[in-house]
């Protein structure tokens, strides 16, 4: 087995064209037990953790670039008015993990239960590839992560970040696992509403072999926004029987499996209290900002 | 491959295989014991160790990666015979049985303390959500952590 250290991007690329087997390692928190276990023995790694190129992030006009190389850490202290993408990040692992973990390789290692992953479907967020041959392409989110563990990387890219416009209305993201720290996530849900566009946006992970957006209750809630006239009016409620309507088409777009960590059954009705759950979180913030102003 | 990096303030350096973590490089080849391997997966923090100043696993660090950098273990903290003051408080407090977990939470709670002087209740757990115990129950734990705090502030550290 070889290390290489490359201490550019452009090193990093000629180097990932010359020895195709070669795995890109970054924080490590998802390569390191595949090694540590024996689960695989890549004949080359090269270590992106500290280019400079991929470490940074920049937002302009409302658009966002993440690059693939920010740690969590480094998001909760630099982009914690990031809502939705600052709780994942704080959800994730534990202060050793987030220290190490970053989105890159939550979009390296493609699974669906990777806590980032709901937030960039939820902001329909591009992916960002890179190589020396071709130069940079981008995917929108869905036509990068394929399926369980499996992404469009070339074998001669690396993942150079993902960019998304944000969103104006709040925006959670939650979890459900056995702890409240160092869980992979039973299921896990983004939530955010943008009153620029009256839209609505839910990602759900872990109960599908990719992230979900689950349109139909997007759609729906959506339009009872309108008609209970909450688009515009912050104090404006939503009767229960339309807040178990919106829970009933996210649990209808799940397509859960039975796991080690937990059955179909139970995936599904979690991932309906999390969508109930972070619609009332929504509908309790703007009634705060109606009271403020 | 040879591995060149600062250790505890010292310059150190060692042949290691290219697959190995920084965990078994500093038990194995520098003959750093102190950060010990309970899971290997990062999940029970008991390699805790600083990379850079940061607080991470020692085996989910590829040695390899710690090349020219600064790694900080729990040998570095007392001098000599002298206790750093956190491990003094986990014996005065009382918060060591087995002793497996205590060197990775010692290197915890200090990386914890010296960001934060006065944590609540609340950012204690949190800082140490990625330590697990399986003797104390973690009681005695939190009191260590208060007892280090509070020596924090009279300034004994």
């Amino acid at each position: 087995m070889d290390v290489l250290l490359p201490r550019t991007l452009e090193e990093a690329l000629e180097m990932r064209a010359s020895r195709p087997g070669a795995i890109p390692i970054a924080g490590g928190t998802d390569l390191m037990v595949e090694i540590n276990f024996d689960h695989l023995r890549p004949d080359a790694m090269i270590d992106v953790s500290r280019l400079p190129e991929l470490r940074g992030w920049r937002e302009e006009e409302g658009a966002l670039f993440l690059g693939s190389g920010v740690t969590y850490t480094r998001i909760l202290r630099e982009l914690p008015h990031l809502r939705a993408l600052a709780e994942a990040s704080r959800s994730v692992g534990s202060p050793q993990i987030r220290n190490r973990g970053t989105v890159g390789g939550n979009l390296g290692t493609a699974s669906p239960a990777g806590d980032a992953l709901p937030v960039l479907a939820a902001h329909d967020a591009e992916v960002g590839l890179v190589s020396a041959a071709r130069g940079e392409r981008w995917l929108p989110w869905d036509a990068f992560v394929l399926g369980v563990k499996a992404n469009a990387l070339g074998p001669d890219e690396l993942i150079l970040g993902a960019r998304w416009r944000a969103l104006s209305g709040p925006q959670s993201f939650s979890k459900i696992g056995t702890r409240n720290a160092m869980v992979i996530a039973v299921a896990n849900l983004c939530f955010a509403m943008d009153p620029h566009t009256r839209s609505v946006r839910v990602a759900l992970g872990s109960v599908a072999p990719v992230i979900v957006r689950a349109r139909d209750a997007e759609a729906y809630l959506a339009a009872e926004l309108e008609v209970a006239g909450a688009w515009d009016d912050l104090a404006a409620t939503l009767p229960s029987d339309v807040v178990e309507g919106f829970a009933e088409r996210v649990r209808a777009a799940a397509s859960p499996i039975d796991d080690v960590r937990g059955t179909a059954a139970y995936r599904r009705h979690a991932i309906g209290v999390l969508a109930r759950r972070a619609l009332g979180w929504a509908l309790a913030e703007r009634a705060d900002e109606a009271m403020v102003s | 491959m040879l591995i060149r990096l600062n250790v505890n303030g010292e310059p150190r350096e060692a042949d290691a295989w290219e697959g190995a973590s920084l965990l078994s490089f500093l038990r194995d080849d520098l003959g750093l014991p102190g950060s010990k391997n309970a899971c290997e997966q990062g999940e029970c923090g008991s390699c805790s160790v600083w990379l850079d100043g940061e607080l991470v696993c020692a085996c989910l660090v590829l040695a390899a990666q710690v090349h020219g950098r600064e790694v900080r273990t729990v040998e570095g903290l007392a001098e000599g015979d002298r206790l750093h003051p956190v491990q003094e408080a986990f014996l005065g407090a009382g918060g060591v049985q087995c002793g497996f977990c205590t060197p990775g939470l010692i290197v915890a709670v200090t990386d914890l303390l010296e960001r934060d002087p006065s944590p609540d209740e609340l950012a204690v757990r949190e800082a140490l959500s990625g330590n697990l115990c399986r003797c104390t129950g973690y009681q005695k734990i939190l009191d260590a952590v208060r007892l280090a705090a509070e020596r924090k502030r009279e300034g004994a550290w």
